[in-house]
């Protein structure tokens, strides 16, 4: 039997499931709820204040992990997903869906690098 | 005073039937009744043709497995009583039917033998260095996956084996994890290349049915999962030992 090169991907899941389960909901919380309905003063989250968090090295990190991480997530589910539903997608289609994944991952530290220089 | 049910049962007498066909018995019961004995009421007083397979009667030898409404149960697990609607009865699910409640399941042997379920050592202790002790720890990590009694259920029950034939499987794979999580066993390596294959830990997309239907509560499920993070540090380890 071939070694499977599953462990990247699930290692990605699993990573991307911790964050979409223990900070994606704070992260809607704020910027979905708390901020339009004005519990926290929209000035802390004002163009400017957010500029700078994401020019920081950490605040940078932190958009990064939040943004890219949960992509791997979803992509990694509905891929399975697929063969749940008896759709045996080949390797074009699993390069297509973690393509996604990765395509928004560089694309978002593109752009915090961007931020950062 | 016996009440008396509707049981129906999906039949298949490969000489005469061209493809399975379902027949009704009513079967009268009473509160302690299981299936198993329904059937064996059948066999004795309705139609000696019925064929199904059983031994033990006590949810230990993992012969009665087959489908209850479509959930795979043991026949002498399962009882008349709680089923007030009636039992739609059928051979086990993903496996091919040999004759009316009769699976082949010489697939699913395979599987269980390609594991390597026994305790590997090339250097056994002996007699003399006296006995081989276990903590209570040590044996916690593979005692709960040591209750299977290879009845097949979470066969029937998993989807992905049911798409796809080559995957290993929950009972398998739960039993290839006892005995890697064994501390007398020196077998782990040659099990890994199992764990670590598209067929092994890794055809699984855990969707939990298995250890919803095991009779034993073996919860071959988490036993995968802790599969694929032995297969996950496996990876990592064989990325720095190159040509392995
Ligand atoms: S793991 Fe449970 S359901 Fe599967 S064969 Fe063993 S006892 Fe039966
Ligand atoms: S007859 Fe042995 S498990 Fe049911």
């Amino acid at each position: 039997m071939k070694r499977s090169n599953e462990p990247v991907f699930w290692g990605m899941f699993g990573a991307g499931g911790m964050v979409a389960a223990l900070f994606t909901p704070i992260a809607i919380l704020i910027t979905g709820l708390l901020v339009p309905l004005g519990i926290i003063p929209a000035e802390q989250f004002s163009y400017e204040r957010v500029l700078a968090f994401s020019q920081h090295w950490l605040g940078a990190a932190v958009i990064w992990v939040i943004v890219s991480l949960p992509l791997w997530l979803c992509m990694h589910r509905l891929y399975h997903t697929l063969h749940d539903f008896g759709i045996h997608a080949g390797n074009l289609v699993k390069a297509l869906f973690y393509g996604v994944a990765f395509a928004g991952s560089v694309a978002c530290a593109t752009l915090l690098l961007l931020g950062l220089i | 005073m016996a009440e008396v049910m509707k049981i129906e049962i999906l039949r298949y007498r490969p000489e005469t039937d061209k493809e399975p066909v379902w027949q009704t018995f009513d079967v009268p019961f009473t509160r302690e009744m299981s299936l198993l004995e329904a059937l064996a009421y059948i066999k004795d007083e309705l139609d000696p043709t019925l064929s199904y397979r059983w031994s033990c009667r006590m949810a230990i030898c993992g012969s009665c497995g087959m489908m209850v409404n479509g959930i795979p149960k043991l026949g002498c697990k399962t009882f008349l009583r709680d089923y007030p609607k009636g039992m739609k009865v059928e051979a086990l699910a993903n496996f091919p039917i040999e004759r009316d409640l009769v699976v082949d399941m010489s697939d699913f042997i395979e599987k269980l033998e390609s594991v390597k379920p026994y305790i590997i050592n090339d250097n056994p202790k002996s007699l003399d260095d006296g006995c081989h002790t276990q903590s209570p720890k040590d044996m916690a990590q593979y005692k709960q996956f040591s209750m299977c009694i290879n009845c097949g259920l979470c066969y029937a029950a998993c989807p992905q084996y049911g798409l796809d034939k080559s995957f290993t499987g929950p009972a398998a794979l739960a039993i290839l994890h006892r005995y890697n999580q064994d501390n007398r066993d020196a077998g782990k390596a040659e099990r890994m290349k199992i764990v670590n294959a598209e067929e092994g830990a890794w055809g699984c997309t855990f969707v939990g049915y298995c250890s919803q239907v095991c009779p034993k509560d073996v919860d071959p499920a988490a036993a995968i999962q802790l599969g694929k993070v032995d297969s996950a540090k496996d990876y990592v380890i064989a990325m720095f030992k190159p040509g392995e």
